[in-house]
């Protein structure tokens, strides 16, 4: 194998987040939110604060480095970096590039963070208030189309379309993160569950999908820490190894107007075989899932996407019993995901993935040595990454 | 009935502030649908881009297409995200091919009963939909031909 590669570099060695709000409940400011989050990541790693060189966000997050560092008063910044691209299609990138950073020694200690305090700031889930749009958005909001399922759904309906997917499988997809967040007191679903009868009388959000294939929209912050290899396996947790990283979409998926070539998808087509070969590893090899959903839609493209089931054969492998853990084919979402823990912008899916490797998941996969972790799809630019326990190595 | 499909009050388009695409909104008002073609190599091209992402020439041209499509794919709105929406109930929208203009794809809504069952495949026909006001602008709604 090339050296060019990150598999086995580095390591998640802390992960932190504040309590998960609803949106708009928050009781701090958005930065107050990302320092405790960071705080909580360093204390779990077994680190000062002051041990952090770099900072790797996505999606805009508006707390810069150069704050955050001056805050808590690093010494040495070393590294700062921000993935394009709206959504949550950057959290694996974050993961990613922070481990690319520390691989080639930009920096030695770098946190992937993200905060959201969409009371204090505009909420997702609601048309910005403009009166006038241009670009991609003239294209669209004028016939009804503002909100990001909106934007989506259609990408969906053609694939369900083609590949003659029921109705059945996106609840499935639903029931799975609610049924994982009735063990986890974390999640803001916890003590809600989720029953088929009251997910076939939700109301209709935008055809294809009902409000229970849409995620929450939550206040809060979250943070993971990376290292490298060698530095991890002295320190005060399992270390979760970065076997691959990869992001990005392909052929024209960001042309304006939804004119990309392969629009029936979630972006992965491309991305999926490149972090498979980066890992070392394939489908079969995966012992545990989390899928970042924005919409249940998503997750049954991209998981398609990922090699874990052809995209005719969406009917049978979407079934409950295969998506739960400890003994589904293909345990989905073990903490409640962004449906049912929370949404805070796919980092809490990588914070799963990484007590899942550590064994100490509130529905833990027994002996969970590889965990694969999505994120945002249906976005232009998305990603995805592979963590392993040491017996991966 | 309204003269349009959506209620007035949400956001209006107004052309990009580089030019790129001031050709189609104008060409609307005037009645035409115009998308663009590369001069060179002949490539389709929707939405508009300053290059043509075929052979990355910049000589695009705009060329005025029939207006006969087929749809792609389409979704059903319930969920008001916008005041202008609050209680307006569902809506279409369409994403519809253009087979005479290499199958690039146009969003629009599907007039009619919002409650209509929409079919893939289906062969539909554009209507411009005008809205005159201090600033005017058209936009491209779709109906399925007879």
């Amino acid at each position: 194998m090339s050296d060019r590669t990150l598999r086995g570099k580095t390591a998640i060695v802390g992960v932190g987040e504040t309590t998960y709000y609803k949106h708009g409940q928050s009781p701090d400011p958005e930065f107050v939110l990302v320092l405790k989050a960071i705080l909580a990541a360093c204390e779990d790693a077994g680190i000062d604060a002051k041990e952090i060189d770099g900072f790797a966000s996505y999606s805009n997050d508006r707390n810069e480095p150069t704050r955050i560092a001056a805050a808590l008063g690093i010494n040495d910044l070393r590294y700062s970096n921000m993935n394009w691209g709206g959504g949550g299609g950057g959290v694996a990138a974050a993961v990613g590039n922070a481990a690319a950073a520390v691989a080639v020694g930009l920096a030695d200690c770098v946190v992937a963070f993200r905060g959201l305090a969409q009371g204090q700031f505009q909420r997702f889930g609601k048309a910005p208030p403009v009166t006038a749009v241009s670009g991609d958005p003239a294209y669209m909001s004028p016939y009804g189309v503002m909100s990001p399922l909106q934007k989506y759904a259609m990408r969906a309906m053609r694939f369900m379309h083609e590949n003659k997917v029921d109705h059945s499988v996106l609840r499935a997809i639903s029931m799975a993160s609610y049924t994982h967040a009735q063990n986890n007191p974390r999640a803001v679903m916890y003590g809600r569950p989720l029953s088929e009868e009251k997910y076939d009388d939700s109301r209709w959000i935008a055809e294809p999908c009902r409000l229970f294939d849409c995620c929450q929209e939550n206040d809060g912050a979250a943070a993971v820490i990376i290292v490298s290899a060698e530095k991890a396996k002295d320190m005060k947790q399992k270390p979760a190894y970065i076997l691959g990283a990869a992001q990005g979409s392909d052929h024209r998926c960001g042309a304006p107007v939804m004119n990309a070539s392969n629009f029936p998808s979630s972006s992965f087509a491309s991305l999926a075989p490149r972090l498979y070969e980066m890992a070392g590893v394939g489908p079969k090899d995966v012992d545990v899932v989390q899928s970042y959903e924005n919409f249940t839609i998503g997750v049954m493209m991209a998981v398609v996407e990922h090699g874990f089931c052809e995209p005719e054969e969406c009917n049978e492998f979407f079934q409950l019993e295969n998506l739960t853990a400890p003994g589904g084919k293909m345990p989905l979402n073990t903490s409640g995901g962004n449906l049912a823990e929370c949404y805070m912008h796919g980092l809490g899916l990588q914070i799963e993935a990484v007590r899942q490797i550590r064994g100490d998941s509130p529905n833990q996969v027994p002996g969970a040595d590889v965990a694969l972790s999505i994120a945002g799809p249906m976005v232009h630019h998305v990603s995805t990454d592979i963590l392993g326990s040491e017996a991966t190595l | 009935m309204s003269e349009t499909y959506l209620p007035e009050g949400l956001p209006a388009p107004v052309p990009m502030n580089d030019g790129l695409d001031k050709p189609y909104w104008d060409a609307l008002l005037d009645g035409k649908i115009m998308v663009q073609r590369c001069a060179d190599c002949g490539t389709w091209q929707w939405g508009p881009e300053w290059i043509c992402h075929n052979c990355n020439s910049f000589n695009m041209e705009w060329t005025e297409v029939t207006g006969e499509g087929t749809i792609y794919s389409w979704e059903r709105p319930w969920h008001p995200v916008h005041g202008a929406l609050k209680d307006h109930g569902p809506y279409i929208v369409v994403l519809v091919e253009l087979p005479d203009a290499g199958n690039v794809r146009m969003i629009g809504n599907l007039l009619g009963d919002p409650a209509q069952e929409v079919t893939i495949g289906a062969k539909v026909k554009a209507v411009i939909e005008r809205h005159d006001g201090d600033q005017p602008y058209a936009l491209v709604q779709w109906q399925v031909a007879d």
